[in-house]
């Protein structure tokens, strides 16, 4: 794989919680148009991590990059999909999806003819009326994702966004999503803690160490996604991934 | 509630309670409780005579803008509290001396401070209502879910824009809670202002049956101002039901 440029750049970012020292000097280079998974122990700073390059988090020190220019705050080059789905619970599903064009101050018209757009993208067409308490949490997942799909923003941030549904719904997000990769030109930070699930969908994938976490190893799995998603995981370099993965993390659990 | 099976309507205990009273009434045990029946006779004539619409729009025209300024100034009061720890430091204590107080005792000095008229009836309406209505407020903006903040931040949205598309509707139910019990203490306000202040609208007609010994007609008044405000309790109850879907899963 040729490599590209980054889209994001995190580089020196340390992040303390008062005397919790969750993240040091870490770097980190986003490429652009990939997904970079974030694989990690529970605990170790995975979501301050999105956070701050979010925005939402300002850290201790380091710099954060986006397409060239320093974060500050929230901007519209980046769009969030929450591991609770973040759903307003009084908005219908249309509404939800389209929240984000409304804080930007999109016409009414405009932004519902996009939150459907995106409403059929993510299978949830003929809910658009629909209030979250009548989905499954899959289906909340997907307004959230319809919600950041919806800003048309270059750097999506997904933390753990499959863990609340179930297996069979997760492997059909998970192939939806190596699908969205491909087809979106975006570029994926995806946080996960499932080795399987990381060697699965990502095209780089990040291990942080636990607190205070710094990058401790880089892998780029070169698994051919061209004989279908169904090969992936009888894929003997998958395999031996998720093996290495898992040799390098369990001292940490243990 | 059921009896062997049969379902009966809502507040069919009133029937018996009416009943009982009836039965006291006849008896003549007391000048103090007349029977329900004559009550309600005097009751429906009662409500006809222009002395009673007067009292009836005083009250209400001072209830109304008691009630509607505890509301305006409580809810974002409330709020504002529940988002800023700086403000809520600096007033919850006052808010929570003056939401047990026993407000009749500060109405002698409302009437210095505010004169004689239906300003500090007013006042006191509102004095009555507004504590319940911060602290609700204040609650239901304590108990927000905090991602939905941070989804909002995220979707780059301004102070005002949280403000209202967030906090607001996050808080609802408990506002809502809060107003209902507000305006049911803002009755308790504006008569008890009524009868200390001046001697107007339903006050002055309690003061007027009540030393007069006119039985029936102080329990008639009594019966309307009860029924008025049970019917507006019962309206935010129904409001509140309405936003109850949400309430459980934020
Ligand atoms: N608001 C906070 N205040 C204090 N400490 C915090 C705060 N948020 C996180 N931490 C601490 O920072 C560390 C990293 O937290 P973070 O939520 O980023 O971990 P994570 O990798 O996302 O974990 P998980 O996989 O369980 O979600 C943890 O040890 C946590 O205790
Ligand atoms: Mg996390």
């Amino acid at each position: 794989m040729p490599v590209t440029d980054s889209a994001v750049s995190v580089r020196n970012v340390s992040k303390s919680y008062g005397q919790v020292e969750a993240l040091r000097d870490l770097s980190l280079e986003f490429p652009r148009g990939q997904l970079t998974s974030l694989l990690g122990p529970s605990g170790c700073g995975k979501t301050t991590l999105l956070k701050i390059i979010a925005g939402l988090l300002p850290a201790s020190s380091g710099t954060i990059e986006v397409g060239g220019k320093a974060v500050v705050g929230p901007g519209p080059d980046r769009a969030f999909v929450f591991q609770d789905f973040a759903l307003l619970p009084w908005a219908s599903v249309i509404r939800n999806v389209a929240f984000g064009l409304e804080l930007r101050g999109v016409a009414r018209s405009e932004r519902e003819a996009k939150a459907e757009k995106y409403i059929r993208e993510v299978g949830l067409a003929g809910f658009e009326k629909s209030f979250p308490h009548e989905l499954s949490g899959g289906m909340r997942q997907r307004v959230g994702l319809a919600r950041a799909l919806s800003v048309d923003a270059q750097v999506l941030l997904l933390d753990e966004p499959f863990s609340a549904v179930d297996e069979q719904t997760r492997r059909k997000f998970q192939e939806d999503l190596i699908a969205l990769v491909q087809n979106e030109n975006k570029t994926f930070i995806f946080v996960t803690h499932s080795i399987e699930e990381a060697v699965y969908v990502s095209d780089q994938i990040a291990i942080l160490l636990p607190r205070p976490s710094r990058v401790h190893e880089i892998i780029r799995p070169s698994i051919s996604r061209a004989q279908g998603l169904g090969s992936i995981r009888r894929d003997p370099e998958y395999l031996d991934i998720v093996d290495e993965i898992w040799a390098s993390l369990r001292s940490y659990v243990e | 509630m059921t009896i062997h099976g049969y379902k009966l309507p809502m507040m069919s205990s009133l029937l018996v309670w009416g009943l009982l009273w009836e039965i006291v009434g006849q008896l003549d045990l007391t000048f103090f409780v007349p029977p329900l029946s004559e009550v309600l006779v005097t009751l429906f004539g009662l409500v006809q005579t222009p002395a009673f619409l007067r009292a009836l729009s005083t009250t209400a025209y001072a209830f109304w803008v008691g009630v509607i300024s505890a509301i305006v100034i409580g809810i974002p009061v409330g709020i504002l509290m529940g988002k800023s720890r700086l403000l809520d430091e600096l007033l919850l204590p006052w808010v929570n001396i003056f939401l047990s107080a026993p407000l009749t005792a500060l109405v002698p000095v409302l009437m210095v401070l505010f004169g004689f008229g239906t300003k500090t009836i007013i006042i006191t309406t509102a004095l009555f209502a507004v504590w319940i209505i911060i602290l609700n407020a204040r609650a239901g903006v304590r108990n927000i879910n905090r991602s939905l903040v941070e989804m909002s931040r995220s979707f780059g949205a301004s102070p005002l824009d949280a403000f209202f598309k967030i906090y607001f509707w996050a808080a609802l139910p408990e506002i809502l809670g809060g107003v209902r019990i507000g305006v049911i203490r803002a009755v308790k306000g504006v008569i008890i202002g009524q009868l200390l202040i001046s001697i107007v609208g339903f006050g002055a007609l309690f003061e007027l049956y009540s030393s007069n010994f006119l039985m029936a007609e102080f329990w008639a008044v009594l019966i309307v101002l009860f029924a008025l405000a049970f019917t507006l309790s019962e309206f935010l109850a129904f409001l509140e039901r309405k936003v109850a879907y949400y309430a459980a899963s934020r």
